[in-house]
């Protein structure tokens, strides 16, 4: 006789000692890009130092910081508009790509109307498009917001719209043969198994945010990174130029890091899954 | 009048490709029935036109007498594969049952999956995700889901067929061991002479495309099944019965 309790087939999983591994295993990881970059970093503070390239050239990176350092008020004043432009700009974006996947999903039709556009949109240089802006939408707020929008929507859109796809057609057959309306399989089905390549264009998606805002600003702003960049390489101040990048840098990875610490909270069984395949 | 679901000259064509050729089925209430053919006798077709996905060209299916005119499938479908949703826990999957075929609030679908669980020996998992069960375990848990959907008749399409033969052989016990209790309705949908004689009151077996019904065997086993009862001298002349009318070694005469 079969016990109807069997639990043989069961994968014990303590879920404490996952996490402490995973943390350890996630600290293991970051090891190597940090030792890269101090790597990297060592060799250019070396070159720049011992060469006889100038220091308004290249400065060594030792006085990118202290230069940075030394300017911080300005710059903290010029970031936070930038991370402000960045935020919401991307938030209208996933918005906005949300809205555009569910039309392409729902309509077949819409989707071969409308996709050539949105790839057409992709192919006009942000080099043009920026000073445009500025001339069409002013200084102000709104022409930042409509570039990042513009550049970062479209990994988001393709994201989702293959991750519809990606669901498995028994388990919306079987929605269907529950008697599920074109609704219910979307919330049910089609949109959680969008979340992994929802996940994968955010990811994609902020990587060009915080550039395409700081081009907008470039093309003309009151404040920003763009603007204090731009002044600084006016005035032949590299160092300060570089302290704009390296900011410009942190907003993105931290950016990036807020992204995967979200997918974590939203999707917790992916990892998991993954993890267990592996 | 006849209790159950009836399947009257049920016929459908793709174009020229004639794949329900006048099909004729009955399963009374509480009967355990399976559908024996070769693979691509038309059985998906037979699938979706039960579940309701695809219509048929003619032909009727009537439950308890009555014709099915808009009421929706009376048949709760078990796919051959799991498909757990990977983003709910296991009672939450069997919640999917109650709250879609049966419009349940969710707290109440949460509710009755929990006790659902409970009957079937899995309440422990109920909290667990899909990628912590085993193959076997999934199955079981998309057998509940199956039945929390709360339609007349369970239609398991093929639903031990990727497991390993041992998991295999353990769900089919199960299956009975359940079966005898809660006394479902069962079409069952196989290629396994072995599994339709150890968990079948009757067998019906399919011909080739276009599928119609060539042989119909009762099986006279008791309840519960167990291994040893495949032994027998009964189980095994049936099993050489069904092998004959599915044409399969038909050239050895007894």
């Amino acid at each position: 006789m079969v016990n109807v309790s069997s639990t043989t087939c069961f994968l014990p999983v303590r879920p404490w000692i996952n996490d402490v591994k995973s943390v350890l295993r996630s600290l293991r990881l970051s090891l190597a890009p940090l030792v890269l970059l101090a790597v990297l970093l060592a060799i250019w503070e070396i070159y720049s130092r011992s060469s006889t390239i100038g220091d308004n050239v290249l400065p060594a990176f030792s006085r990118v910081l202290t230069a940075g350092w030394a300017d911080r008020q300005s710059l903290w004043e010029n970031t936070v508009p930038t991370v402000r432009e960045v935020i919401i700009g991307f938030a209208v974006s996933v918005a906005f790509a949300f809205v555009i996947s569910v039309l392409l999903d729902l309509s077949p039709r819409a989707n071969r109307a409308v996709m050539p556009l949105l790839i057409g949109s992709q192919t006009v240089p942000l080099v043009v498009l920026a000073p445009l802006f500025v001339i069409w939408f002013g200084f102000g707020f709104l022409p930042k917001i409509l570039l990042v929008t513009l550049v970062t929507f479209f990994p988001v859109v393709v994201g989702l719209v293959d991750g519809y796809a990606s669901s498995e057609r028994d388990a919306v057959t079987l929605l269907r043969t529950m008697g599920a309306g074109k609704v219910s399989v979307f919330t049910l089905v089609r949109l959680p198994s969008a979340l992994p390549g929802f996940f994968t264009g955010l990811r994609i998606g902020i990587t060009y945010a915080v550039v395409a805002a700081i081009f907008a600003e470039y093309a003309g702003a009151v404040s920003g990174l763009g603007v204090y960049i731009r002044g600084a390489s006016g005035s032949f101040r590299t160092d300060l130029v570089l302290a704009g990048v390296v900011v410009a840098a942190l907003i993105t990875l931290g950016l990036y890091g807020l992204t995967i610490v979200v997918q974590r909270l939203c999707m917790p069984w992916y990892a998991a899954s993954r993890k267990v395949l592996q | 009048m006849n209790r159950g679901i009836a399947i009257d000259a049920l016929t459908k064509a793709y174009g020229d490709l004639d794949v329900l050729n006048g099909l004729n089925l009955h399963v009374d209430r509480g009967e355990f029935v399976s559908i024996l053919g070769p693979s691509g006798c038309g059985k998906s077709t037979l699938l979706s036109v039960l579940t309701g996905i695809e219509s048929a060209d003619s032909g009727s299916i009537a439950i308890d007498g009555q014709g099915l005119a808009g009421s929706g499938s009376p048949f709760a479908w078990m796919p051959q594969t799991d498909v757990l949703l990977p983003w709910r826990s296991v009672s939450d999957n069997v919640a999917l049952g109650y709250q879609v075929a049966g419009r349940v609030r969710k707290s109440q679908a949460r509710k009755q999956a929990g006790e659902l669980l409970g009957t079937f020996g899995l309440r422990e998992f109920a909290d667990s995700h899909p990628y912590q069960l085993s193959g076997g375990m999934r199955q079981r848990v998309a057998l509940a889901r199956t039945i929390a959907q709360g339609r007349d008749i369970l239609l398991l399409d093929e639903p031990f067929g990727a497991l390993d033969a041992l998991t295999r052989t353990e769900l089919q016990l199960w299956l009975d061991q359940i079966w005898g209790r809660e006394r479902f309705t069962v079409l069952l949908i196989t290629h396994d002479v072995r599994e339709a004689v150890l968990l079948s009151d009757r067998i019906y077996v399919f011909s080739e495309r276009p599928a119609r019904v060539v042989g119909e065997f009762d099986v006279p086993l008791e309840r519960p099944r167990t291994m040893s009862m495949l032994a027998g001298d009964q189980a095994k002349q049936l099993e050489l019965d069904l092998l004959r009318a599915l044409h399969v070694g038909s050239g050895d005469t007894p």
